[in-house]
Formats: structure tokens, sequence, C-alpha cells
């Protein structure tokens, strides 16, 4: 139960990490990406190459970070992935998607990320392989916390923990306390006032997609870390993210962060009275609840 | 008086392709002067007015900023040009502090905090709480909001879209009297009004707008004596009456 | 001579049902602009409704009534309809794109069912045995393969006729009305909820149906024939046809199933041995090509729509209407 609780906790986590970006995205393009959660395993996989690329080039680099099997390459590789991964997310925008939202509707830009998405994937699977990976094969020991119940937890977990909340502070603390984040507000409630206070539209946009493309990178390398690579690893990621921007309501950001734990910590319990082949479906159950109870998210505003 | 501040010439404008707004409207606003535009709801003043903010589409025509051609440039190069637009609603951000409306608006001056607090001190009861939300401010002090933001970054050309709209009468004689006060320093008003009584007293010049083009126009002095325009406007009968 | 001719009815079949699953579609999204992110649910619905209403009892199992071919199709079909149902009336109030979110989960939940639940779906092996309509009497494969496509292709110009009828009524009209115009619509006194959740019904009961005739067709059906891809398979269709335009929607059925499985034939032939596992990867991308590309550089399809309502189609003027990022500024 416990344990449950806190894996739980810990994929909350990443899916807030993950439904941030997406949950700005949808709000400001006004249409559902289902290509977004490819950013996760994107961002899983550039870091992949760079973690090769510099344990290759520095052996220093191959050193664990304490007690961590994160070493520093991995580390640095992190860094690059998020800057990498937001780059692609404004190339994808610049090359398919602003495209077909200047000649057509909202529901036209679905239908293309769900080609995008499988394009995607499917790059992933030809470059990588089918088969799952992991950053490091050294076995990083869980510490016991408590015996009985029997409760573990691994040290790269609570690091994931810290890490995501960090960036989450930091993301909170550039919308509240910077004129850049008061613009990506401003364009969030009112793109045409915003455009009047001298705030260009288009670069709003691309800002969007490189900080969702940067925390999506981090929340696939956590998931990465602390689990394996796969190329279906967005795939998987995309409905638990789709159900916390529903959940904290389209278009908010505090809302996608507490629907992401929302979802994570349901997921995580939901294993205590169902079978795990079951797990996959619970955001889809817990956006049903949403629909039924609270149509429009816990901090969401009513939109047609 | 150094030539218009701003001149528009047969502006076509419109939200629909080929199902025009404004169907050739020009009109000159002298530098430091208060310039009115009334006329009936759906006259199309609203689109005249983010025609020329760069906010509808413009088909034909031309808008000039003394010289400078602006038709149709990006809606948010105008306020670097010292144009400042208050819409006729949602002309602020509720979700943000008023402190925060007025800092992003401020966003690229170098002396940001300056004059942040000179606007605010220009505004005593927004002044009072910096830090409550747009969202939360009453009709009035929403307005006040609205016209601080647009005064915020010192604009040469001010385009206000109804200020008075919604507001109590002392309210609205506020801020029609705070428009006129800023023309007294150089600042070249556009105003949209409802209230054409007022408005003919206040304005130096004004052009009457119906379905997408120009009516009449003229000095508001003449415009008030104009029996045309109060049989139209002022209700007639009444203001033969004693 | 029979290989080619056998082959032949077995490539006719498979396009025919697909064919219905993307008329379908076509009458949510080409005709009432509605997306359906989970068309694999549908179609599993009615697949796996009529192997239980109709297949072999099996120990430990629910399901087995051995009831005869069309009532199990039509459970099948019904059991798609109250899918359909119970995601629209939730979503179908909503911003546009939450049926696609929920229609997306309810594959996804469906998926996790079809796996997992053994006592009614038989998880991963799935369910076999179904006493497919007629096979007995005409005992000859060769000539109940033919029989089988002749009521493929019966069911297909049943559903295309009847839907070419319903898409020319005034309710058709008003279908394309709202899609085009909401407010419209609802200023006509209409209420666009209710007639775009018909629409969302009627269109996943016909997936439904072609489901139920493909597990009748293998008599046998398991999650491997309910992958994701199928959704993604039967858009490629729609919008390669042409999205408003049903016999668009036939002819894209036809290319894109004879693509298929031509590409996947050459791969197999002719890609390098360490290469076949990934020849599904490699047509995957193919499909996600197809999509993208007619998105970008042909959204009308082969067969352009001829019933549009407004030349510059609904999507645009409803944009043009609304605030959005998108309108003004010429990035
Ligand atoms: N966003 C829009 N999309 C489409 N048409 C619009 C839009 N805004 C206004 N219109 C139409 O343009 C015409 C002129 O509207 P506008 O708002 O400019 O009028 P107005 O003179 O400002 O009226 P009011 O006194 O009511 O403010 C009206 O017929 C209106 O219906
Ligand atoms: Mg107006």
């Amino acid at each position: 139960m416990i344990q449950n609780l806190l894996d739980g906790v810990l994929t909350g986590a990443i899916v807030s990490l993950g439904a941030i970006g997406l949950t700005m995205a949808m709000h400001m393009l006004r249409f559902a990406n289902f290509s977004y959660a490819e950013l996760m395993a994107i961002g899983a996989y550039v870091a992949l190459v760079f973690d090769r690329l510099f344990e290759a080039l520095i052996p220093a680099a191959r050193a664990a970070i304490g007690p961590l099997s994160l070493n520093w390459a991995l580390a640095a590789a992190l860094v690059v992935a998020m800057a990498a991964t937001g780059l692609s997310a404004v190339a994808i925008d610049r090359l398919v998607f602003r495209r077909i939202r200047q000649r057509a509707g909202p529901l036209s830009m679905v239908f293309a990320s769900f080609g995008v998405a499988l394009i995607l994937r499917n790059l992933i699977t030809l470059i990588f392989g089918l088969k799952a990976q992991l950053y490091s094969q050294e076995i990083a020991f869980a510490v016991i916390l408590s015996r009985d119940p029997l409760i573990l937890i691994k040290p790269d977990q609570v690091f994931v923990l810290a890490a995501a909340l960090a960036l989450m502070l930091i993301f909170h603390l550039v919308l509240t306390r910077t004129t850049f984040g008061f613009a990506l507000r401003a364009v969030a409630e009112n793109p045409a006032l915003a455009q009047v206070a001298g705030v260009r539209l288009s670069a709003m946009v691309a800002a969007v997609w490189m900080i969702g493309g940067a925390l999506s990178a981090a929340a696939g390398v956590f998931y990465a870390l602390t689990n394996h690579l796969a190329p279906t690893m967005g795939h998987n990621f995309l409905l638990p993210v789709f159900a916390a921007t529903i959940v904290g309501g389209i278009g908010s950001v505090h809302g996608a962060v507490l629907g992401g734990f929302i979802v994570g910590i349901a997921s995580g319990l939901a294993l205590q009275i169902m079978p795990s082949g079951y797990v996959p479906a619970m955001p889809f159950l817990i956006i049903l609840a949403v629909l039924l109870l609270r149509p429009h998210g816990l901090f969401g505003e009513e939109q047609a | 008086m150094s030539g218009p501040a701003l001149t528009v010439t047969g502006l076509e404008a419109g939200y629909v392709r080929d199902l025009p707004v404004l169907r050739g409207v020009s009109l000159r606003l002298e530098s430091g002067s208060l310039t009115a535009i009334i006329g009936p709801n759906g006259a199309g003043k609203s689109t005249l007015i983010k025609a020329v903010a760069g906010l509808v589409p413009v088909t034909a025509g031309r808008v000039l900023l003394g010289e400078r051609d602006i038709t149709g440039l990006r809606p948010d190069l105008m306020q670097g040009l010292g144009i400042a637009y208050v819409p006729q609603t949602d002309n602020v951000f509720r979700s943000l502090t008023i402190r925060e409306n007025l800092a992003l608006v401020l966003r690229r001056a170098p002396d940001r905090a300056r004059r942040l607090a000179q606007t605010l001190a220009m505004f005593p009861p927004l002044a009072e709480r910096p830090g409550l939300r747009a969202g939360a401010l009453s009709g009035g002090q929403r307005q006040m909001l609205a016209m601080a933001m647009a005064l915020a970054i010192g604009p040469s050309v001010m385009l206000l879209d109804e200020p008075s709209a919604g507001l109590s009468p002392k309210a609205a004689a506020e801020v029609l009297e705070l428009a006129r006060g800023l023309t007294g320093r150089g600042v070249s008003i556009l105003l949209v009004e409802q209230n054409v009584r007022e408005t003919l007293r206040l304005a130096d010049h004004c052009y009457i707008l119906a379905e997408g083009r120009n009516q009449i126009d003229g000095p508001a002095e003449r415009l008030r004596g104009d029996p045309v325009v109060a049989e139209i406007y002022l209700g007639g009968r009444r203001v033969a009456a004693p | 001579m029979i290989g080619v001719v056998s082959y032949l009815a077995f490539f006719l079949t498979m396009a025919g049902i697909l064919a219905i699953a993307v008329l379908g579609l076509n009458l949510q999204w080409g005709n009432t602009g509605l997306f359906n992110g989970g068309v694999v649910a549908f179609f599993g619905a009615g697949a796996y409704g009529l192997m239980i209403l109709g297949g072999r009892p099996e120990a430990g199992q629910f399901g087995g009534f051995q009831l005869p071919f069309p009532v199990a199709l039509a459970g099948g079909v019904l059991l798609a309809a109250l899918i359909a149902w119970a995601v629209g009336i939730l979503t179908l109030r909503l911003r546009h794109d939450y049926l696609a979110i929920a229609t997306f989960g309810v594959a996804v939940a469906f998926e996790s069912v079809t796996r997992n639940a053994e006592w009614l779906t038989g998880g991963a092996k799935g369910l076999r045995g179904f006493h497919r309509p007629l096979e007995a009497a005409i005992g000859d494969p060769f000539l109940f393969s033919l029989a089988f496509l002749a009521m493929v292709l019966a069911f297909l110009a049943a559903v295309y006729l009847g839907l070419e009828r319903l898409v020319r009524s005034p309710y058709g009209r008003l279908l394309r009305a709202i899609r085009e115009d909401e407010t419209a619509a609802r200023s006509l006194g209409k209420n666009p909820a209710r007639l775009r959740l018909a629409a969302f019904v009627l269109g996943s009961a016909v997936m439904g149906l072609a489901g139920g005739l493909y597990a009748s067709f293998y008599a046998f059906i398991s999650p491997q024939d309910m992958a994701p891809i199928l959704t993604f398979q039967i858009w490629a269709m729609l919008i390669v046809g042409g999205a408003g335009n049903n016999r668009g929607a036939i002819l894209g059925a036809v290319l894109i199933w004879a693509a298929w499985t031509g590409s996947g034939f050459l791969l197999a032939r002719h890609a390098p041995a360490e290469f076949q596992l990934y020849t599904g990867t490699i047509q995957y991308i193919m499909i996600g090509l197809v999509i993208v590309g007619m998105l970008m550089w042909r959204p009308q399809g082969l067969l352009p729509e001829r019933l549009a309502i407004s030349q510059t189609g609904g999507e645009a003027a409803r944009r043009s209407a609304s605030r959005d990022l998108t309108g003004r500024e010429t990035e």
C-alpha cells in the first residue's frame, strides 16, 4: 500500500512534468496534441546518445554521482536532451502544425498530430530497436525503509522526485516572477490583448514548445532512469498526461501538476484493487470521472 | 500643432473574406487633439480602431502614423511606435495582478520599476492594492487599469474604445476628463463614445460613422449646432425644448 | 488460377470490410467534424460482441451462446453503439478535442480488457470457434469465400446507399451546418449536441458492423487483430479518399489496403533478414506520412467533398470567428 503510494508519487512527478507543456500548448493552440508524449521518448533517447558519447569522450564522467546510478555523463546528457527536444518540438511545429493551422482548423491539427506521433514513434523504433534499454547496467540497490510492511526506495527515485519538483518550482517562479512569465500567462488568457501589450505571438508559441519539449525530455529521462527506455514509452504516457491536463483544467499549469500527481497516485493505488494489466486504463477512468463531475477540471475555465 | 498624428484613408477591413465591415473610411487625428468617433451600434467603430491597431486584416486603404505607413503592421509592434489601444471589452488580463499587468506592458522599458511606480501613482485606487488580481476589480477600477496600461508606455497616440461604457456617471466623467487632460500634454486621442452629448462637449473634432462609411464630420462645436445631428443623435425635439 | 482468384476474393473481402469502417468514420469526421481517436475500439466491440454471442461455449468462459449469425452481428453492432453513446454523452458538449481524447482512452481501455479479461475475451489467446453463415451448406471453401465476399459487398452497398441518402437528407444538411457553424445551427433552434451524438453513435455502429464481419470472416479474434494501427489505417483511408465523400472513402480503403498488403509483401520478400522484424515499423511510418502529407498538401483527398456548404470549408469559417492564435499573425 505505502509502497504503491510511493511509486505513484514518483510516476505522478513524471506525468506532471509531461503535462505542463501539453496543457499550455493545448490551451494556446487549441488542439489536443497526440504527438506530445513522444517528446518524452525523444528526450530519453537523445540523452542515451549523448550519455554514451560523453562517456566515450570523457572517461571521468563515468563516475556515478553519490549513491545514484546517474553519472556525470548522463547528467550532462540530460541538459543536452532538454535543449534538443525543445528545439525538435519547435521544428515539428514549424514543419507541420504551423502550416496546417494557417489553412485549417484545430481538428485537422489533432488529426495531424496522430500521424506525427506514429512517425516519431516508429522512427525511434527503427533507429534504436524494439528492445528496451538502460542507461546504466549497474544495479542500483534499493534502500529498505521498512521491513514490515516492506518499503523499498532507490536513491535514483529520490533524485528523480527532487529534480522533478525543482524543475516545476523553477517554472513556477518563471511564470509568477518574470515578465516573460507574465507574457506567457497573458497569451494564454487573451492572445489579441497580449499582442496589443506588445507580445509577439509566434515567439510565445515557440517558447511554449521549447519549454514543453525540455520538461518532457526531463520526464522521459527520469522515467528511463527509474525504469527503462522503450520506443513505446511516449505512447504509454499519452493517456496519463492527457488525463492530468483534463483533471487540472486545460490551460492551468498548476492544475496539470496537481493532475499529474493525482493520476500517478491513483494508478499506483489501483494496483491494490485491480490486476496490473488494467492499470493503463486507469487514466481513462479518471478522465471519465472528471467529465462526469467537473468537466472543466479543477482549475479550468469553461471554453467552447 | 504639426500636421496629423494619424491619417486613415479609404480603409476597408473586415473579419471574413469578401465581407468588409469598413467600406472606405477616412479620418485625420490632428496632433494633440481629442477626436471622437460616434455612430450607431454595429457601425464599425470598434472595427476601425482594431484595424488601425493591426488586429483586423485591412484589404484596402492606408493608415499613416505621422508620415509613416503602418497599414497592416503586426499588432505587437504598435506599442513600440507609441500607439496605445484600450479595447472596448476584455482590456485587462484578469489572471494577472495589477502590478503584473503593468509590468507586462512595460516589459521592454529600461526603467521599468520607475515607470511602474509613476503610473501607479497616477491612479491611487490601483496603487492601494497592486497585488490584487485584475479579475477581482470593479468595472470602474478595471477601466482605470486599462487606461493605466495604455499610459504606462508614454504613448503619443491613444485609441480608446468606449472607455466610459458600463461605468457610473461619475466614473465615466472622470475617464473622459482624464482623456481631455492628456491632450494638453501632447497626446493625440482617438475616442469612440456612445454618449454623444458629452462627446460633442469635450472633443475637438468628431466623425460620425454608419454602416462602415463616413457620414458627417467636423469640429465638435459645429456638429453640436447641426440640426441633422441634433435630430438623429441628440433626440431632436428635446434639444429644442428649454 | 484459383489461387489468384481466391487471393483476390480475400483481398476484396478485407477491403470491403475496411471500407465499411471508413464509411462509418466518414459520417463522423467527414460529415459532422467529429474526431474519433479510437476507431479500433468500436470495430473491436463489434468483433468481440459477435464472438461472445455467437461463439461456441468454453469452460470458464462467459459467452459462447451460439446465437445465429444475424443476431450475434446485431449484438456486436449494438455494443459498439452503446459504448459510443456513453462516451458521446460525456464529451460532445465540451471542447471538440475532448472527444478525441476520450475515444483514444476508450481504445486503451478496450485493449486492456481484451488482453486481461480472460473470462470474457479469452485474453491473449482470443476467442475462436464461430459457425460462419452458410459455411456448412456451401461446403466448398473456395465457393464459400466467394459467397462471403458477396455478402460483404452487399453490406457495403447497403451502408453506402443508406449513408448517401442520409447525408443528402435534411438531417445530413444539418450535420454539415453544425460542422461549419455551430452557433448558426443553434440559432435555427437545433440542438447540435443531440445531432452530433446521433451521428457519432451511428458512425460507431457502422464500425461495429465492420468488426463483426471481420470476426466472422476469420471465426477468430484476438488482441493481435485489434492493434492500435487499425485506427490509423482507417483514418489514412478516409483522408486519402476524401473526407466527406462516401465514394472517396471506399476508394481510399481499397488503395490503402492495396498499398498496405503490397508493401508488406515486398518488404517480406526483399528486405534483408535482420530487417524483417522492422517491416511493420516501416509500414507504420508510411501510414503516418500518408496522413500528415495529405493534410499538408491535399487535405480534400482524391475525391473532394461535393456537398460542402461553404467553399472555404467549415473549420476555416469557424476559426475566423473564434479568438485564437492562428488568425492574425503571419509568422
Ligand atoms: N470578431 C468578429 N467577427 C465577425 N464579425 C464581427 C466581429 N466583431 C464585429 N463584427 C461585426 O462587424 C460589424 C461592426 O462591428 P463593430 O464592433 O465594429 O461595431 P461598433 O460600431 O463598435 O458597435 P458597438 O457600438 O456595438 O460597439 C458588426 O456587424 C459586427 O457584427
Ligand atoms: Mg464597438
